[in-house]
């Protein structure tokens, strides 16, 4: 059993002669974080919309909401990377499928996971916004509507900002994961930390020193993340409303 | 505009995605909870005991493998198993693991660091004065977490940890990329043969869809039924 590690290996060049192995990392962490932030906007700008109408008094619009979360979550991740990739651009309208299909490299395969990777945590953000509007005391509403606030004041000036106030540690939690998930886009070419860590293996045969230190990358967005998040949580805390105890299992 | 597709494909090709990809997906999910549980166990009991190295151990391995993508760990054992096989039964060249043993390992050692976590929470929702009675009864430390403490955690626990379960069937897909034939790889494996991806891949999307829908209804009726009132 013998294993020649290389710790020098990520100062050498690539065979593709476009710059070190080190940089292509940099540049799969690059693109990790571009697909992650991208999906991040989708998820919860719609995460958080779907979370609220599941908790509005509209019955058939709760039941379409509640519908989308039970099909995004019960479906694994790579089956949905498939469908918008493979799937999707079948059944649209030719014209519009071939676009999708004919975009330049980076980008057919960069859009459809995006797009996968969006409304998949979407479903997961509308839980959290769920259960946080649903953790709030009812009194919360009643004294909206008190004030004579329509239901969308209510939500917008008097529930909202609580809740996400509250949901802030699983928030942190899901943007991890969505950088992590990310990963799962290079089934479809997008060339991420783990596609990039992946491709310096094959061309360098050094596994392990790639896989270590894509590994190490991972940790250190991860510790960047959280204490970035703890920096906002503490930014927006109401003084003497929710202390920073609540926020103790932040992940 | 579906005249285009043929659902036949499936029909033709099912005793295949059962017998062979279904097996491989269901068998690998079953041998992981049993795995996966019983060293997540032992893992949060490392995490938490009063023996700080192992605390410590315990906390850095589940930290380390929640920080990292699971796409990252299977290609991580992938490679590292041959060595590790090697390195215990002496030999100097690595050995070939097959893939389902490889995706036992690598699942088992993944999901343990969720399943310990589900544990943990669980172990410490157990009244601190259940384990006093226990040391007071006589029992040791094995016995008091074998006879009072693990299974009033595990019984907690139970639907959560099912839960997660239905998560890890989910993410079993993901052996997708050494190319395994799981119940995903089959039907890619169809579907590229034959030219019929928009079928195969909506199938596969109904299968999973209606299999997990399924799980997640039977534990919201056995959380009912196991509920204790206190």
């Amino acid at each position: 059993m013998h294993y020649h590690w290389n710790w020098t290996i990520f100062w050498d060049m690539t065979p593709e002669g476009t710059g070190t192995y080190l940089h292509t990392l940099l540049v799969g962490l690059g693109w990790t974080l571009a697909t992650g932030l991208a999906a991040w906007v989708i998820a919860l700008v719609l995460g958080s919309i779907l979370g609220v109408v599941r908790t509005a008094p509209v019955k058939w619009a709760a039941a379409i909401a509640n519908a989308y979360v039970e099909v995004f979550r019960n479906i694994p991740l790579l089956v949905q990377m498939f469908l918008w990739f493979f799937v999707l651009p079948e059944l649209l309208p030719r014209n519009l499928g071939d676009a999708m299909k004919q975009m330049p490299p980076p980008w057919a395969s960069y859009v459809p996971a995006v797009l996968c990777l969006g409304f998949f945590t979407a479903a997961r953000v509308a839980e959290q916004v769920r259960a946080g509007i649903q953790a709030l005391t009812s009194g919360q509403r009643m004294a909206g509507t008190a004030l004579g606030l329509t239901l969308p004041q209510t939500y917008r000036f008097v529930l909202l900002p609580v809740v996400f106030r509250i949901i802030l540690p699983p928030l942190t939690s899901e943007f991890l994961n969505i950088l992590k998930n990310s990963s799962v886009a290079l089934t479809i070419g997008v060339v991420e930390l783990t596609a990039a860590a992946r491709a310096m293996q094959e061309f360098s045969f050094q596994v392990f020193e790639a896989f270590t230190a894509a590994t190490l990358i991972y940790i250190v967005v991860n510790i960047f993340v959280v204490f970035g998040m703890r920096w906002v949580e503490r930014r927006v805390a109401v003084p003497g409303f929710i202390g920073p105890a609540v926020k103790g299992g932040a992940h | 505009m579906l005249g285009q597709f043929d659902f036949g494909v499936i029909e033709r090709n099912l005793p295949y995605l059962l017998k062979v990809g279904m097996t491989f997906t269901l068998t690998l999910t079953a041998m992981v909870v049993v795995g996966g549980v019983i060293f997540g166990t032992l893992l949060a009991m490392m995490r938490l005991s009063s023996i700080k190295p192992l605390s410590i151990v315990a906390t850095s391995y589940i930290n380390l493998m929640r920080s990292v993508p699971l796409v990252l760990v299977i290609f991580w054992f992938y490679f590292l198993v041959p060595y590790i096989g090697a390195w215990i039964i002496g030999a100097d060249r690595p050995v070939q693991v097959g893939a389902f043993l490889s995706s036992v390992i690598t699942f088992t050692m993944f999901e343990a660091a969720y399943y310990a976590e589900i544990m943990r929470a669980g172990i410490q929702s157990v009244p601190r004065g259940q384990v006093s009675a226990g040391y007071a009864l006589g029992l040791n430390y094995w016995q008091t977490m074998g006879k009072i403490v693990l299974p009033q955690a595990f019984r907690n626990m139970v639907p959560i940890l099912l839960t997660q379960t239905i998560v890890m069937f989910q993410d079993t897909s993901l052996v997708y990329v050494l190319s395994i034939t799981d119940f995903l790889g089959a039907a890619s494996k169809v579907a590229e043969r034959d030219g019929r991806l928009v079928e195969m891949y909506l199938f596969v999307a109904l299968v999973y869809f209606v299999m997990c829908m399924a799980g997640s209804y039977l534990v919201r009726r056995l959380q009912r039924r196991i509920a204790i009132i206190r």
